[in-house]
């Protein structure tokens, strides 16, 4: 069996491997602030129900920025999948 | 290997006593820990009850420990357990036993502390509704209690089944990945039923006329937060009952592995997420008990949004438990099964927290303005489809590595 196994093989499998960890690991932190700060728009809105546009722009805002740690998992995970 | 088959099963029962009670300790402890500081904070706001606290710390923490006692169980049979036999599979069947008691103790643990804090809070604020207290106290730690068991029956098949047709390979992946998906599986909805059985006993100690309401609330939302953990049993028992024999072992290890850790880990955030969703409803209805309908509405559309990455991950597992794959000894064709189900796994986590977070905030507001309710729940559903993405995006990266490379 140790036979088949070369380097190639060896680099390939620690990429994909890697791939799958980074996505995994990368989705814990962007989905627990995202909904905190959905929490958090809709508890102000309750508050203040006539600035919900403004909130909810805010909350968009804030998420996308939080969501940029999921995107970049996202990209090296692509990467290590097609490129590596 | 120069050991006869019987030396690794008897290490193998050694060092699963060893996880069930080591892992299954962790909740218990925290639990009975978080009931004797509130029972003690408590007694100083109200030293003359002091007597009944004391009463319904014991009995909470009594509850509480249950967990910790199951694992206690498992771990004394595995070490006195001389087993079957001969089978070297046997050895992994001892493992997944103990992983899955240990880890499934550890979410009922720190649950059953919740209500018992909560009542010993509750008897100060308000003496007189003690009984009431601790009876939803004990309803409710008695909840929080099952993921333990569904650990626990898992544990019982993989001591007392017969291995004797099992061969090693692929087969001690599957009996180890049963444990894992039941043990994990657990964590998240043993905590995520203890949250709202708190905030249920606490609430009936300020609104006693509404105790019914509340305890209906309640166990709908405890209920609703025991599903991660029935997807978990589910997987587990796949694994351990469908006949793998036929199956090369590379890369089936890895694909039944990773069946396994996708669903468990990936019903850790949504049970907790539920949990916390539910909280703040009981809590909610409990101040202003004309809101429960709206209130319930809106935590079960949270709740079930909130859901949805343990049902990627139970789609990922049935995925890596159903395909075929050719027989290949090659590194990368273990790597991708694997690779899928962590990927899945963890990228449940995140999600199903955040999104419990984001319901329970709302469900929160409309409990104090009811009016509220649908501009409220339409923006916690963009909320958590935002947060939903990076769920979405490990399912993808998942789908990729088993289906395109």
């Amino acid at each position: 069996m140790a036979a088949e196994i070369s380097g190639a093989d060896v680099v390939r499998a620690a990429a994909l491997l890697g791939a799958g960890i980074a996505m995994g690991l990368g989705a814990i932190g962007p989905g627990v602030g995202e909904g905190f700060a959905a929490g958090k728009a809709c508890e102000a809105m309750g508050r203040n129900p006539g600035e919900a546009g403004l909130l909810t722009r805010t909350m968009l805002v804030g998420q996308a920025v939080s969501e940029s740690t999921g995107i970049y998992s996202l990209v090296v995970a692509l990467l290590l999948i097609f490129v590596v | 290997m120069a050991y006869p088959d019987q030396i690794w099963i008897q290490a193998a029962s050694f060092a699963g006593a060893a996880f069930s009670v080591g892992f299954g300790a962790i909740g218990a402890a925290l639990g009975e820990g978080y009931a004797a500081g509130n029972a003690s904070e408590a007694m100083g706001r109200n030293p003359e009850k002091s007597g009944d606290i004391l009463k319904n710390m014991l009995i909470g923490q009594a509850v509480a420990e249950s967990a910790g006692i199951f694992a206690l169980v498992i771990s004394m049979l595995l070490i006195f357990f001389e087993g079957h036999g001969e089978p070297l599979v046997t050895a992994f069947a001892f493992l997944g036993a103990g992983l899955s008691m240990g880890l499934s103790a550890i979410g009922s643990g720190m649950g059953g502390g919740f209500p018992a804090a909560e009542a010993c809070q509750g008897i100060a604020d308000n003496p007189e509704t003690q009984g009431m207290l601790t009876t939803n106290m004990l309803i409710g730690s008695a909840v929080c209690q099952t993921p333990a068991i569904f650990g626990m029956v898992v544990a019982f098949l993989l001591m007392f089944m017969d291995f004797s047709k099992i061969p090693l390979e692929p087969g001690w992946a599957a009996l180890l990945g049963g444990g894992f998906a039941v043990g994990l599986g657990a964590i998240g909805s043993g905590v995520g039923s203890g949250i709202p059985a708190g905030s249920a006993t606490r609430g009936m100690a300020r609104q006693p006329a509404a105790a019914t309401t509340i305890r209906t609330n309640m166990l709908i939302g405890s209920a609703v937060s025991q599903t991660p953990a029935i997807f978990g049993m589910v997987v587990a028992f796949l694994l351990i009952f469908l006949d793998w024999s036929d199956k090369p072992a590379a890369p089936y290890w890895a694909m039944l592995l990773g069946a396994g850790l996708s669903t468990g880990l990936s019903a850790i955030g949504p049970g907790i997420g539920n949990g916390l969703t539910a909280g703040e409803a009981a809590e909610g209805i409990a101040r202003v008990p004309e809101t429960s309908g709206p209130v319930t509405t809106t935590m079960l559309i949270g709740q079930t949004v909130a859901q949805s990455t343990v049902i990627y991950g139970f789609l990922v597992s049935l995925i890596l438990l159903f395909i075929e794959r050719e027989a290949s000894t090659t590194m990368v064709a273990w790597a991708i099964p694997l690779s899928a189900g962590l990927c899945m796994g963890f990228g449940g986590i995140g999600p199903g927290v955040g999104e419990g977070i984001a319901a329970a905030y709302t469900v929160r507001r409309i409990a104090r303005d009811q009016e509220l309710n649908v501009l409220l729940t339409r923006v916690m559903l963009v909320g958590q489809a935002v947060s939903e993405s990076t769920g979405i995006y490990s399912l993808i990266v998942s789908l990729l590595l088993l289906f395109v490379i």
